[in-house]
């Protein structure tokens, strides 16, 4: 689960990590009044109005904007606000702005970058440090990987003294900011494994001109794996970020992801789902979603999965296949005819059911008398949804 | 002789009462497997389904000489339970269950170091040597016992591959579902050397995902240490980045653990690549002949 910037900020203050004075809006009509408060405070006039969506080069996009004193503020984020913002990672489209971070004016001598990770080649957790901040941490990954500097953790002992010292001496960094930078680390590991996050990325970690360590951006991800330990996390969930088909998938609990192509799929178990998307595609189709009903999936789950890729307008064919090990293939049969039932069938359906109960779940289909394209493979399964949809392409 | 499991494997259930663990012990008994005992605190000294309980790990080894485990413990004390295992001196602990909280596994790494315990999974379908013995979830009868090792991320792909190749008439030695989680016990290299090591493995089919390095650094275990014929598959040609495919590890993210990177990795040691998920068992064949 990713959450915004603003919410980033108020956990990493919370472990004792310092972050520049800001204010979190949900509309902008307060931006001029939390600029007044934060000039008062700090005694400058410069502040930064920053877009919170989901997306990284929000400052690349024109979703950051420094500006001198409250008024400009406050016109700057009625600019943002409600707009969309375009960013390398939101797609043409952009992401509406629906909430806005006032910040002050931060002085900048060196820009850093470090970030704690789960890197899962050493089963390990890894603080990773590096003088390239600000920049694009990939490219500098790609361009020049002895750039970056990684402390792996050992979970018994935690990060250690030496350890955080060894990448803030290797930053370059001397005497009180070097102490500053390591007493960071150290917190921002301790923020990391209190919080189950999956990433906590602080780019760029900045030294100000009159010697202070701070995050002035922050990235974070939790594992969706112990959102059930952390009640407060999860409330911090932005469902104007999410695509609505996947928080509906959510409460059902299945794993669904939209795509951009027009064949719905219905498949149980990850490696196959994501296998019948790529066989879709080497037969000339194009899969309109990434769907995995789990393997003990209900007669009920079976039924929401279906009615909600036949509420996606760009669905024109829905391709079923099944493997049936635990889950028994007359109850995907018997969840498919219930959906059908209810809602109607209004494109074409092609199903392939293998393993468990093949037969019971064949024979529900077949006297359903539904017009329903059995196939006797995934090859001839995905060949036939991709012809049936060929022409009915929008 | 089949990798991991045999016939004389004596296997103890970690939440049997649960309605996982109660119907797969059953299953995993019906398929033949000396399943000798289940475990769940508190419930110590009953029968279930005429299997013993017992209320720790440690008593069902003493009673039963069980020499593996099979976790199908919900997720907040899973981890915590393959450590049980280690503990009580098993040998071979394979953990079902999906939705562990990584940093716990992460721990939990770190506590079987050094300790003779083979992990398999979490988030896996299990260990199956045809005719023997089965430790997981999968449907035994696709199964028949020959010579083709298959080691895999994805359940239901192995189940897939399974099936294919039966359906050729080739059976498999040991089929080992090494799970989708980030953080797992033992991974490609690990089965490939035990496969390359069995004498009843003639030839091996290796199925990846997207995420991480572990079929690139399988690809090149493969190019130095391995004779036997390899054939894979790697699911996820056309997954998008960032988003997490189901799989808590398949998750294309900084540009790394694309498919189409792997299957060139694994095209570069001489691997025989299936072209879709249909033509497993063709792959195989081919790459034995």
């Amino acid at each position: 689960m990713k959450i915004h910037e603003y919410q980033a900020k108020a956990l990493l203050s919370k472990f004792g990590l310092p972050v520049p004075m800001g204010v979190a809006l949900l509309e902008p009509g307060g931006a001029a009044a939390a600029a007044e408060q934060i000039i008062a405070a700090t005694q400058n006039q410069t502040v930064v109005v920053k877009a919170q969506i989901h997306a990284g080069g929000r400052g690349k996009g024109g979703g950051v904007k420094v500006v001198r004193g409250a008024a400009e503020a406050g016109a700057v984020a009625v600019k943002l606000y409600g707009r969309p913002l375009v960013t390398h990672q939101t797609g043409p489209e952009g992401r509406i702005v629906k909430r806005l971070l006032i910040e002050q004016g931060v002085s900048i001598a060196r820009e850093l970058y470090a970030s704690v990770l789960v890197d899962r080649g050493k089963s390990r957790v890894a603080v990773m440090a590096s003088s390239a901040g600000g920049m694009d941490i990939e490219e500098v990954a790609a361009k020049s990987p002895e750039a970056i500097l990684i402390e792996h953790v050992d979970p018994a002992v935690g990060l250690a003294g030496y350890q955080a010292r060894n990448l803030a001496y290797a930053l370059g960094l001397k005497a009180d900011e070097a102490k500053s930078a390591a007493a960071f680390l150290l917190k921002l590991y301790q923020a990391f494994m209190a919080l189950d996050a999956s990433l906590v990325e602080i780019n760029p970690l900045v030294v100000t001109t009159d010697g202070r360590v701070l995050a002035l951006d922050c990235k974070m991800t939790f594992d969706d794996n112990a959102l059930d330990r952390h009640k407060d996390l999860a409330e911090m969930r932005d469902l104007d970020e999410e695509e609505q088909s996947e928080t509906r998938a959510r409460a059902f609990d299945l794993s669904f992801i939209k795509l951009d192509g027009s064949i719905g799929c219905m498949v149980n178990g990850a490696g196959l789902a994501m296998a019948t998307m790529d066989i879709i595609k080497f037969f000339g189709g194009n899969p309109a979603n990434f769907l995995d009903v789990g393997g003990g999936a209900t007669q009920e789950k079976v039924t929401a999965a279906f009615k909600i890729l036949t509420a996606d307008p760009s669905v024109k064919g829905i391709f079923v296949n099944i493997f049936g090990g635990i889950m028994k293939c007359d109850v995907i049969a018997a969840g498919i005819i219930a959906a059908v039932g209810e809602i109607g069938l209004q494109v074409p359906l092609v199903v392939r059911l293998a393993g468990t109960n093949v037969e019971l779940g064949s024979k529900l289909l077949a006297e359903s008398g539904l017009p329903i394209t059995t196939a006797s493979d995934m090859s001839d399964g995905a060949k036939r949804i991709v012809e049936l949809t060929s022409g009915r392409e929008t | 002789m089949s990798i991991l499991v045999n016939g004389s494997t004596r296997v103890v259930v970690q939440g049997l009462t649960g309605a996982a663990g109660t119907f797969h012990a059953r299953q995993m008994r019906d398929y033949g497997t000396a399943v000798v005992g289940g475990v769940t605190p508190g419930k110590g000294g009953s029968t279930h389904e005429g299997f013993p309980v017992f209320d720790t790990v440690a008593q069902a080894v003493a009673a039963t000489g069980a020499n593996a485990s099979v976790i199908f413990v919900p997720p907040p004390g899973a981890a915590d339970a393959i450590l049980e295992a280690a503990g009580a001196g098993i040998a071979l602990v394979v953990c079902i269950t999906e939705g562990i909280p990584v940093l716990d596994m992460v721990r939990a790494r770190r506590a079987l170091e050094g300790k003779a315990c083979r992990l398999v999974g979490p988030n896996c379908p299990g260990v199956i040597t045809p005719g023997q013995a089965k430790l997981g979830i999968m449907p035994g009868y696709i199964h028949k016992p020959g010579s083709v090792g298959i080691v895999s991320r994805s359940g239901t792909l192995t189940y897939e591959a399974a099936y294919q190749l039966s359906e050729l008439g080739l059976g498999q030695s040991t089929a080992v579902g090494i799970g989708g989680d980030p953080v797992k016990g033992l991974d490609f290299i690990d089965c490939l050397s035990l496969f390359e090591r069995d004498d009843q493995t003639r030839a091996i089919l290796l199925i990846g995902e997207i995420g991480g390095a572990s079929e690139e650094e399988a690809a090149a275990f493969i190019k130095d240490n391995v004779k036997k014929p390899v054939a894979a598959f790697v699911a996820g040609l056309t997954a998008p980045p960032g988003r997490r495919m189901g799989h808590a590890g398949a998750i294309i993210s900084g540009g790394k653990g694309k498919a189409a990177d792997k299957i060139a990795a694994l095209k570069d040691a001489g691997i025989a690549i299936a072209p879709t998920p249909a033509d497993l068992g063709k792959t195989m064949a081919r790459a034995m002949r």
